[in-house]
């Protein structure tokens, strides 16, 4: 249990934990860890979440580390539980590539991004179902002041991950259709070349809107269940009865959770595949 | 809930990872996977060949059987039939052989009581010379009574 200055109170409880372990620069020049959420609000953008970051890698080293054993142990006559787990995995990213994208639409990089988007954001999301105290309290004993855990209910994970899809969308859309063509796409449809400002707003933020929703919807689901377990959390302090019914309510949470996480992850990898066959197709 | 520089840190890791997703996970289990695919496909087809060999194998055998069972119908009936043959030739070569040491032996039998007879016939005769002669008290010219001499011994001889 944490508070901004040693008391026990809810909202300082829920605000240490909403709290990153921030490294940045001060205004007044200095580089170092931020004390409390002010001060990593001062930093401005020269600022990283280390908590974030290490866990987001962490978590990422974590997933190609499981398929790099996977694939040395490949047994093709006596698979292993874990290798045809794995294999239905790689399946389906392989299958959802191939549902979304037509025949023409060659594109070897779309299956093994879906496969990383899905795996790592499912594993991200993962962390949400470990008790929210138990990390954070054990990395406080190591000198870590804040720690956020769960790398998906970091705005700025989710929506770099949208960015990157971002950047990708634009990538392909320049060098499928080439730059006039797609050009035309934003600016001659839907009303025909009269309305062509009104229609290069129109898609402009439709083409917006794919990113930020992608991130957002993911920033949103996680923030919320987190929040949501947060507050479960608080209940443990508050006496034998309501932490016992605390005890079955995080339960509850964490199953209904469990297929929260999935479908997220899953949700992101397709309209990533969407997206991205959108870009490739010329209409 | 600041948007600070971890985006871009997260965009980077981002493409960093599917860059190595693609370059060093990827192709290793696909490959893996349709090497599998293609194993299984090819046992299949192994074992639906060895399936057809067996059916092709299992109709020359019955095939082999059902000739073999005939040959050997044919070769049982001939044997019996020679068998009867042989049955038959010794029967009728034993017929033959007991009648021929049957005729030997009754000619034989005839030839010693011929000479029996013959013998029998000298001695009666010479008998009845004898007893003649003492009963007439001198010698009989045997010439002379030779025609009632032999008359007698046609008697004794049909007797």
């Amino acid at each position: 249990m944490a508070s901004e200055n040693g008391e026990l109170t809810g909202a300082g409880y829920i605000n240490h934990h909403l709290t990153n372990l921030t490294y940045g620069k001060f205004p007044d020049g200095s580089w170092g860890f931020a004390h409390g959420a002010e001060e990593a609000a001062s930093m401005g953008f020269m600022a990283i979440h280390v908590d974030s970051m290490m866990w987001s890698l962490g978590l990422g080293i974590v997933m190609f580390l499981i398929f790099r054993s996977v694939a040395k142990g490949f047994s093709t006559d006596k698979p292993s539980k874990v290798q045809c787990f794995v294999e239905s995995i790689f399946e389906m990213a392989q299958d959802s590539k191939d549902s979304t994208f037509t025949k023409q639409a060659k594109n070897e990089w779309i299956a093994p991004m879906a496969l990383t988007i899905f795996v790592w954001v499912f594993f991200m999301n993962l962390m949400d179902l470990l008790p929210v105290d138990w990390l954070p309290e054990a990395l406080k004993i190591a000198g870590f002041e804040y720690m956020k855990i769960v790398p998906s209910t970091d705005v700025n994970v989710a929506l770099g991950t949208a960015l990157a899809v971002f950047i990708m969308i634009i990538y392909y859309s320049l060098k499928v259709k080439g730059p006039v063509e797609f050009g035309k796409e934003l600016s001659l449809q839907p009303f025909g070349k009269w309305l062509l400002p009104f229609n290069l707003l129109l898609e402009l933020v439709g083409l917006l809107a794919k990113p930020l929703s992608l991130g957002l919807r993911l920033f949103g689901n996680m923030y919320a269940g987190e929040l949501i377990f947060i507050l479960i959390a608080m209940m443990y302090s508050a006496g034998w009865g309501l932490g016992l019914l605390g005890g079955f309510a995080q339960l509850g949470w964490a199953i209904f959770h469990i297929l929260v996480i999935t479908l997220q992850a899953y949700i992101f990898m397709m309209l990533t595949i969407v997206y991205l066959s959108q870009a490739h197709e010329h209409h | 809930m600041n948007i600070n520089a971890t985006l871009i840190g997260q965009t980077l890791s981002f493409f960093v990872f599917v860059w190595f997703c693609k370059k060093f996970v990827w192709p290793p289990m696909v490959n893996a996977m349709a090497e599998r695919q293609k194993q299984i496909a090819d046992g299949l087809a192994a074992a639906e060949k060895g399936q057809q060999a067996q059916e092709v194998a299992q109709k020359e055998a019955a095939e082999l059987v059902s000739s073999a069972k005939t040959q050997a119908a044919e070769i049982i009936a001939s044997a019996e039939k020679r068998g009867n043959a042989v049955v038959e030739e010794a029967k009728e070569s034993a017929t033959s052989e007991k009648e021929r040491i049957v005729a030997s032996a009754q000619a034989e039998v005839d030839q010693g009581v011929h000479a029996a007879r013959e013998e029998l016939r000298g001695q009666v005769s010479s008998i009845a010379v004898a007893a003649a002669s003492k009963i007439a008290g001198k010698e009989i010219d045997q010439a002379a009574h030779a025609d009632l001499i032999e008359d007698l011994v046609t008697q004794l001889k049909a007797s």
